[in-house]
């Protein structure tokens, strides 16, 4: 980025050097740039997530304009005319109709369809495994707590912009989905039938709802998106990316490839990966064969009808309601089997979305972390993460009972009972599992640093004792080994007035559960003494 | 004269050539007669005494032990006495009777009798009483109304079958099979006879007409693969679902790994 006069060869500026200089003469672009080409970026596989999640948006969001081009929103009644034989001459909705125009007469259709559907897969999925990772790093906490909530709420997002999609091509599929959307509505109790009814614009399925959804899907949702995309991105850049513990990495630096040129220069080459990657699945592999769904009709449900991967969680927690639970009160029909899911569902969500405030409350922390943890390092908080992710596994896995018992030649009885057990029993153990596992990944983090590795090497001293020879650490090494904070159980204090509060004890017992069972990290009196023990 | 007159018949050089030809021929012939036989069910004689011993002795040689000598059912398997010939072709001819093992419902196996056999069989046990009719091949052949087929199909079979034929769980390890590669004649008379756990739908629930209209969709099915790709098992969003994480982000995760990767 020269701005160097150009007084010394006036004639020889190359176009590249000469395009600079215009559009930063009118934009005074230069600083921002050289502002943001010099942020460093740590350099770690992981920290790429975000990005595929981002690449995949922008990969769904160029194939869906190009399906906007053909695609009809709209309820009225035809009869198909199209390629596709089994379904010539069948009365359907304008929407299906162009879905399936799209798919058999619009020169690469079915391609971009097939596209903008895996990349929507991948899009929620890549937001998936980019949350856990910053779960499991406690790269949310302060000052990125709020970044984490506008990540879930992306989350969110993208799981409705995925299922309004689902459900627009209006074939049975998406129809089954959104009737049993509709019984969730209409569950809840004094709301329910008029919320449905709103929705729908009367009874369920109206001639309304794919028009609306559309609105939803290309117009108010994606805007959001956008939007909040855009903020996250400003808050990395302000936050700085957070690093892993390393020589040299402090909470107040940020050590990696500064952005330009090499940084951008990956991301955008990865950007093509992505895409690449999503047009050899999308050519490849059939999605959502609506073909074979056929129009949507309330009569008929297929076998293996499912929604998308991102809102099975919510389909396995329906099927895992034991019968019964529907019951007649007061004149009024009580549907325990759908509200309880939600209620429960409803109090996950918020829990995720709130654990930051949760964890640095029950810490008292009030400092900014830019290092990002060893999920080890943080044992409690890493077994929460597992007995969340067990949870929400037993409900995902839930969602395709049916397959699972065909497949693996189960009773659907039998998958059922023990998916239940494991959304309730499972994230105990998984709790306990991941906490004693990660307390003897420290011990043994501890003893690597005391002792070194074990060498294989085995010396027989002169005295006849034979001793295996521990190979010293080095510097580097021990350092991202020593790093880590550790927290002790907050003591209950009085307050100013000489007062216990409440509070303070349930904040002293969260305390004490988060940080009872801990390994501290080895001292530098620990370390000296280790090795005068060993010289 | 008479001497080239027989040198021009069988002493003729390439008499042996037409000898041969026509011997090929005729084995040729007579064994495509017999394979479309085979197909069409003309060889064996459903009324023929002959036919009726030879079931009867196959019968009471398989399947007495659990159906009785007579066919008459016993603690371990049901009368077959008015099933027809359809529910003996289907249930002999795919391979699950005689069955493997007592279970919610048999299992298919490799198919244990010729299609002779399995005639004899079916012929015998219809000659008991009355049931349905193993179809003509008209009905079966898949030439009728594909669309027609396919409305019927997701109205009446896909919540078990699923809507690609794909197969789909019933309760207690009880299943609908996939239809990917079952013959039109199974089909018909699986459908008349209702197997295993299967409904029956009889000729005035779907009309013969209609059946080969269903039939005519499940060979557009089995013929025509999918225009999108490959089809992941039709089972829908779980084997997308599946799919997306293993492969999609897997790749995607190799390549992150691969593009932050140090260089040596």
């Amino acid at each position: 980025m020269s701005t160097a006069p150009s007084a010394t060869a006036p004639q020889k500026r190359s176009f590249t050097a000469a395009a600079s200089v215009y559009v930063n003469e009118r934009t005074s672009v230069a600083g921002f740039v050289k502002e943001l080409g010099r942020k460093a970026f740590p350099d770690h596989w992981s920290f790429l997530l975000g990005e595929v999640a981002l690449f995949a948006f922008v990969v769904v969001l160029i194939s869906g304009t190009f399906l906007t081009f053909f695609f009809q929103a709209s309820m009225a009644e035809v009869h198909y005319d199209g390629s596709y034989v089994p379904l010539k001459g069948v009365e359907m909705s304008v929407a299906m109709a162009s879905t399936l125009d799209i798919s058999f007469d619009i020169r690469g259709g079915l391609f971009v369809r097939q596209m903008h559907h895996w990349g929507a897969l991948l899009f929620v999925a890549a937001i998936g495994l980019h949350m856990l990772r910053i779960f499991f790093t406690g790269a949310f906490r302060k000052p990125r707590e709020l970044n984490w909530v506008i990540g879930f709420i992306l989350f969110i997002l993208a799981m409705a912009e995925g299922f309004t999609g689902y459900s627009l091509p209006d074939d049975l599929l998406s129809g089954n989905g959104l009737r049993i959307i509709d019984g969730m509505v209409k569950g809840i109790p004094l709301i329910g039938t008029w919320t449905s009814f709103l929705l729908f614009g009367g009874e369920f399925p109206g001639t309304q709802i794919v028009g609306r959804l559309y609105t939803l899907h290309i117009l108010l949702l994606p805007a959001l998106v956008v939007a909040l995309v855009a903020l996250h991105l400003v808050f990395v850049v302000v936050h700085k990316h957070t690093q892993y513990a390393g020589p040299g990495k402090t909470q107040q630096n940020a050590v990696g490839p500064p952005i330009l040129p090499i940084y951008a220069a990956k991301a955008g080459g990865f950007f093509f990966i992505v895409f690449g990657v999503l047009a050899l699945i999308a050519s490849m592999f059939t999605i959502n064969p609506i073909w074979n769904y056929g129009p949507y009709d309330p009569s008929p449900v297929s076998a293996g009808t499912q929604p998308d991967w991102y809102i099975g969680f919510a389909d396995g927690a329906l099927r895992l309601i034991p019968p019964g639970w529907e019951f007649v009160w007061l004149d009024r029909t009580w549907s325990f089997n759908i509200l309880v899911p939600l209620i429960v569902l409803g109090g996950f969500i918020v829990t995720v979305l709130i654990y930051p405030f949760i964890e640095a409350w029950v810490k008292g922390d009030k400092r900014e972390h830019h290092i990002a943890d060893r999920p080890r390092n943080a044992p409690t908080r890493t077994a929460i993460g597992a007995a969340g992710v067990t949870f929400y596994a037993g409900l995902w896995a839930a969602a395709s009972s049916d397959i699972l018992a065909t497949h693996f030649w189960l009773t659907m009885e039998g998958v059922i009972h023990a998916l239940q057990a494991t959304v309730i029993i499972g994230p105990f153990i998984a709790y306990f599992i991941t906490k004693r596992v990660c307390i003897a990944l420290q011990k043994k983090d501890r003893e690597i640093v005391l002792h070194g590795y074990e060498s294989g090497r085995i010396v027989k001293l002169p005295g006849g004792e034979f001793i295996e020879v521990h190979q010293p650490l080095d510097e580097y090494e021990r350092w991202r080994l020593v790093s880590f904070e550790s927290y002790e159980p907050l003591m209950i204090r009085p307050n100013a007035r000489g007062k216990i509060t409440v509070g303070q004890r349930i904040r002293a017992s969260f305390s004490r559960w988060f940080f009872e069972d801990r390994i501290a990290p080895v001292s530098k009196g620990e370390l000296e003494a280790g090795h005068d023990g060993h010289h | 004269m008479t001497r080239s007159k027989r040198r021009a018949g069988r002493r003729h050089p390439l008499a042996t050539a037409a000898l041969l030809a026509l011997g090929l021929v005729f084995t040729g012939g007579a064994y495509a007669a017999l394979s479309t036989g085979t197909v069409a069910q003309a060889e064996v004689d459903p009324n023929s005494q002959q036919t009726i011993e030879e079931g009867k002795k196959l019968f009471q040689a398989n399947c007495a032990t659990c159906h009785g000598l007579e066919a008459q059912g016993t603690d371990n398997g049901p009368s077959l006495i008015g099933v027809g010939a359809a529910s003996v072709d289907f249930q002999v001819g795919t391979g699950r009777m005689p069955m493997q093992m007592q279970g919610p419902q048999a299992q298919q196996k490799p198919v244990q009798f010729t299609d002779e056999q399995v005639k004899q069989l079916a012929y015998y046990v219809a000659s008991l009483g009355p049931g349905p009719e193993i179809p003509s091949d008209h009905l079966v052949n898949g030439g009728g109304d594909a669309a027609n087929g396919a409305e019927l199909f997701r109205i009446n079979c896909a919540m078990c079958h699923n809507v690609a034929g794909a197969g789909g769980a019933l309760t207690e390890g009880k299943f609908a099979p996939p239809l990917t590669d079952v013959s039109g004649v199974h089909i018909y008379e699986a459908m008349v006879t209702g197997p295993q756990n299967m409904p029956v739908f009889n000729d005035l629930n779907i009309s013969p007409e209609d059946k080969r209209d269903v039939i005519t969709y499940l060979k557009y099915v089995q013929d025509n693969r999918s225009p999108g790709g490959f089809e992941l098992g039709s089972l829908g969003p779980v084997a997308e679902g599946l799919f997306i994480w293993i492969f999609g982000l897997g790749a995607i995760v190799a390549i992150t790994v691969w593009i932050t990767a140090k260089s040596n």
